[in-house]
């Protein structure tokens, strides 16, 4: 069964200073290298920033396209990873080891085979 | 083939043995909602054939094999995807069919209830989840009684049951007993479910009965099937112990009229004597363990209670002490409240108010024990008038309506005195 993790970043923690920044980037990459050497990982990427996002809607047939996220959210996506587990336990068990539960969360969410 | 009653049977085979047959199934299928369906089916089987082709050897085998069936059938009759085909292929390797019901691989019902406890009581779902579904799948209440008990309507109480087993099913929580590492942990989360029902049962947060028995009988089944099946888990015994000295004093906790008897002015000839007996016998070999955990702590200052003669004879001091290692293991405003409330007893009402104005009011300001402790010490202290506000800053603060009456009577003598 496949899981993916959203990791969401939380803006309300205020700005790192750069070595904490790259304390941050470390984490992650020893993160994923030892989900992906586990055998558990399928994808995964960090996003850009909610800045550089751009929001298509159609309604009533009409295209309307804008700038940004939809709506002012307190936390935001900042990266996605997706792995294969046998249960919620054991997805449980990555999502707490990953760095963004630090800085934010990470929202866990089956994916429904179809 | 028997001679008594098909619907008598039938029915003595699902309070026997339904709780169990629904584990099993639970876990094979990871569907509780699959599980109670096909177990459904399989009693209404029952009571078709069971009168025409006379009773199984062993009912409850015949019922499971039926279950079985049942449950694969739907899954095949559903299949929309992979998924559904591995568990239907799963349940024909973990269950085979053999070539009669009464097979020798079908002589026990397998007890599955352990395994089901840790995916009801799992820390993904919401505390209220997992009581209800615990009383519904564990303890078979129906959905009404549920309600009724936690005191919700039947409608919340329907919805809420058939989300949480949607939930289960979609995120798959494992039916398994964790691995040691996360062990305690989880043992924990349950213990923590079986002394809320308890809790619940014993000081109806709301409502107008002081005790909703049926929710404490339960929890302490509940209890005993745990430390049945876990019998090396020193708090499983402890909490076992805690519920059955406390439960052991209900009926002398309410007075005729419904209201509160407090500990101090309780009628002890009317303490549950064989109860006591059983949480000596069981706090005892959680003592064996030599792992002390707050459970057993609880229960050992229940037992100081239950040991005393007379109210007069209560070892305050022993107490005392207890709480203090109580507050070390699990430190909270509501055992520091405790611990108050017995120094009190033991050193006189100006020490318990000394302690009871020390401790952090923030915490502690929308509890009404607070305030009853409070008004009880400035009460023994003469000083009326603040006893007064202090007990009506409890009756504030309480929605239970027995509660409300002993609180109400307090003022009243209070203010008269």
């Amino acid at each position: 069964m496949q899981y993916m993790l959203l990791i969401y970043a939380d803006p309300s923690i205020p700005p790192r200073r750069q070595a904490e920044d790259d304390a941050l980037f470390e984490a992650f990459q020893a993160f994923t290298n030892e989900v992906r050497s586990s055998g558990a990982y399928v994808a995964g990427d960090p996003l850009a920033p909610p800045t550089s996002a751009t929001t298509v809607r159609v309604r009533d047939g009409k295209l309307a396209v804008t700038d940004g996220p939809f709506a002012e959210t307190k936390e935001w996506l900042g990266g996605f990873l997706i792995i294969e587990a046998s249960s919620l336990d054991d997805a449980l068990e990555v999502a707490t080891k990953c760095p963004g539960t630090k800085y934010g969360s990470v929202e866990i969410r089956p994916i429904v085979n179809m | 083939m028997s001679t008594c009653d098909p619907s008598d049977e039938v029915a003595r085979c699902f309070r026997s043995d339904g709780g169990r047959t629904v584990a099993t199934l639970s876990r094979l299928l990871g569907d509780i909602d699959l599980a109670e369906d096909a177990l459904q089916e399989a009693y209404v089987i029952a009571l078709e054939r069971w009168p025409r082709d006379g009773f199984p050897t062993r009912p409850s085998a015949w019922i499971l094999t039926t279950a079985r069936n049942a449950a694969i059938n739907r899954l095949h009759r559903e299949r929309t995807g992979r998924e559904k085909a591995q568990r239907a292929a799963l349940l024909e390797r973990a269950l085979p069919a053999g070539d009669a019901v009464e097979d020798d691989a079908m002589t026990g019902v397998p007890d599955d209830r352990l395994e089901m406890i840790f995916a009801c009581c799992h820390p993904t779902l919401s505390v209220e989840s997992r009581i209800a579904l615990t009383l519904r799948t564990l303890a078979g209440l129906t959905t009404l009684e549920i309600a009724d008990a936690l005191l919700v309507t039947h409608a919340t109480m329907a919805q809420r049951l058939v989300r949480v087993k949607r939930k289960i099913r979609d995120t798959r929580i494992p039916f398994e007993v964790p691995a040691s590492e996360r062990l305690p942990q989880r043992l924990n989360d349950v213990c923590t479910v079986l002394y809320l029902i308890f809790n619940e049962g014993y000081a109806a947060t709301s409502g107008d009965r002081l005790v909703r028995r049926e929710l404490c009988d339960e929890a302490i089944r509940l209890c005993r099937v745990l430390a049945t099946l876990m019998p090396a888990e020193p708090e499983v015994l402890g909490l076992l112990a805690l519920m059955l000295y406390t439960d052991s004093r209900r009926d002398a906790r309410v007075a005729p009229d419904g209201s509160l008897v407090l500990l101090a002015e309780q009628d002890r000839e009317r303490w549950n004597r064989a109860q006591i007996a059983e949480a000596d016998v069981a706090l005892e070999e959680a003592e064996r363990h030599h792992v002390l955990g707050p459970y057993q702590l609880q229960a050992r200052i229940a037992r100081v209670h239950a040991a005393a003669a007379s109210a007069t004879d209560v070892d305050w001091w022993k107490i005392v002490g207890l709480y203090e290692r109580l507050e070390v293991l699990q430190p909270s405003p509501v055992i520091a409240l405790n611990r108050a409330v017995a120094i009190g007893f033991a050193r006189g009402p100006a020490a318990a108010l000394a302690v009871l104005d020390a401790l952090p009011r923030r915490d502690l300001d929308g509890y009404h024990h607070f305030h009853l402790a409070r008004a009880d010490a400035l009460k023994r202290l003469g000083r009326a008038g603040e006893a007064v506000a202090a007990y009506e800053a409890a009756l504030s603060r309480t929605q239970n309506a027995a509660q409300q009456r002993h609180l109400r009577s307090l003022i009243a003598s209070a203010s008269g005195g």
